[in-house]
């Protein structure tokens, strides 16, 4: 059961500071989701989860330890896209892991070791219902698809932390649908921590256990550059609700007018 | 009526539009090659079909009353060995540094700069040098192509990794990938197509640093031949032996595209 703390995390290039003051604590099991409006860093912090950037200030620990500088296996990750290699097949894709994981000089398996991997892959394909596509290159295969085998992919390593970053902004909205009860399944079932960076305020609320939203407190002009953004609300999703549309308008009224919506829902 | 950018020719008068201006080229030819000959018969300028012709048997069929060669043969085998040495050697080295130097920053750091001032080196300005280094003989001729494409391989493959996307390289490192694993299993796979194609810009400039290389200092092969040729004004034997050069240089991009085809699939599915 995974536990990540944040603690005083700045992230700053050169004189402009992007975020600031970002303190939290998960819950083992927590699905949070991040929300906020474009370039509010939600991503950039996704990124120092992950290990591609590091805090300039504060540090992150997972289960009481501090975060290696590059990512490793034990974050797993699904972007918008690029996600899945478009040199091997679905099966293939999956595979990897496993063969990277054992064979270090060649990164393939061979004969015994290459079926079990094998035989896993599948397992993991027919979770994410791609068992008929193991076959297929990534791009004989529709969005919603490619998303799933990203997801497979990323699970076949049995992370603790499962990072989306903007995984189904690209999907239509029957897809996407479809593409968060597989999530959701594998969540609950593998019992790993996720955390997800959408736009869709509706997808933060119908899957996370926590929502957290990142805005600039200051937002005059002169202060942009020194001020970055940082946790404007964070809100625990006690039942599965969706807030009614329009309820969000301008962050500050968001970190008001949320908690009721949740109360009230 | 439609712009003109908006019409398509159908496939019938595509191949006739393809085609006319190959047959123009050979009209042309043969009215002026008839004009000169009726003014000269003896005229060694534009020659008759029938002199080519000939031409072509002698150097073809007939062996050489010397050497016993059959010179045609020599000169392509001996021409498309240098060839082959060369871009191999060049295909070889250009595609492990341009890999390393796109992927690995210090590599980057240390070599890019010095690959860009090398490749504005005029190869053909080298040449003096090389023969001096090395000799008259194969290994000058071989040193000219590499060095003449091997420094366009590096910048083209370095270039083309750092396209790869970043997501692929940081997911590769969450599947637990050491930097040589992604090189073997992410990286290489997805360059060698890329080497095919900038193999195949390569092909052009490496005839053109053989038949120079050729030209000044060689025993055979088709450079030498065609400026050999040259001394006696013997346009029947040089005019096929270009269109020979060319048609191997066509045949052999023609078969580098095939390879790319058939070996890397995965580019092609789901596009077409």
């Amino acid at each position: 059961m995974t536990r990540v703390t944040v603690e005083n995390v700045w992230k700053t290039y050169g004189k402009q500071t992007v975020l600031e003051r970002i303190n939290f604590e998960t819950a083992p099991q927590s699905f949070i989701s991040l929300v906020g409006p474009s370039g509010c860093g939600k991503s950039t912090f996704l990124r120092m989860l992950l290990g591609d950037e590091k805090p300039s200030q504060g540090r992150i620990l997972v289960d009481g330890v501090p975060l290696q500088a590059e990512p490793s296996p034990d974050r797993g990750v699904v972007f918008q896209k690029y996600s899945v290699f478009p040199h091997l097949t679905a099966l293939q894709n999956v595979m990897l892991g496993l063969e990277l994981g054992q064979s270090p000089v060649l990164g393939r398996l061979f004969g015994k070791k290459r079926r079990t991997a094998r035989d896993m892959s599948r397992e993991m394909l027919k979770s994410v219902g791609l068992e008929a596509a193991e076959s297929k290159y990534p791009a004989e295969l529709s969005g919603g698809m490619q998303q799933r085998l990203a997801i497979a992919q990323a699970l076949v390593k049995r992370p603790k932390l499962l990072l989306l970053d903007e995984p189904f902004g690209a999907l239509d909205p029957g897809i996407r649908a479809e593409v968060h009860e597989i999530l959701l399944a594998l969540w609950r079932e593998t019992g790993m921590t996720i955390f997800m960076v959408t736009h869709d305020l509706s997808e933060a609320f119908k899957l996370g256990t926590r929502v957290i939203a990142f805005d600039r407190r200051k937002t005059r002009p002169e202060e942009l550059e020194a001020y970055g953004a940082t946790i404007t609300f964070d809100l625990p999703v006690m039942r599965k609700i969706v807030p009614p549309s329009g309820a969000v308008t301008s962050p500050a009224e968001t970190a008001e007018a949320m908690p009721k919506v949740a109360v009230a829902g | 009526m439609r712009r003109l950018i908006n019409q398509r020719p159908e496939i019938l008068s595509r191949l006739l539009l393809a085609a006319s201006p190959f047959f123009l080229a050979f009209l042309a030819y043969a009215l002026a090659s008839q004009a000169r000959l009726a003014i000269n018969p003896t005229d060694k300028l534009l020659p008759a079909w029938s002199t080519i012709l000939d031409a072509i048997n002698r150097m073809t069929f007939v062996p050489d009353l010397r050497s016993g060669d059959y010179l045609l043969l020599l000169d392509t085998m001996v021409s498309l060995q240098r060839l082959a040495i060369g871009v191999g050697l060049a295909m070889l080295a250009g595609f492990v540094i341009g890999v390393l130097q796109g992927l690995i920053p210090y590599v980057r750091a240390t070599l890019a700069n010095f690959t860009n001032v090398v490749s504005m080196i005029p190869a053909l300005a080298i040449l003096p040098i090389l023969f001096i280094t090395f000799g008259l003989g194969e290994t000058a001729k071989i040193v000219l192509i590499f060095v003449g494409i091997v420094p366009f391989i590096i910048r083209d493959l370095a270039q083309r990794v750092e396209e790869i996307p970043h997501e692929q390289i940081i997911k590769a490192q969450t599947l637990g990938a050491s930097t040589w694993q992604i090189i073997i299993r992410i990286v290489v796979p997805q360059m060698l197509p890329r080497l095919i194609d900038s193999v195949r810009l390569s092909l052009g400039p490496a005839w053109l640093y053989l038949i120079a290389a050729e030209a000044i200092a060689a025993e055979s092969g088709l450079g030498y031949r065609i400026f050999l040729m040259r001394r006696y004004l013997s346009m029947d034997v040089i005019l096929p032996y270009v269109a020979w050069i060319t048609f191997l240089a066509f045949f052999l991009d023609f078969l580098l595209r095939g390879l790319r085809r058939v070996s890397f699939g995965w580019m092609y599915r789901g596009h077409m």
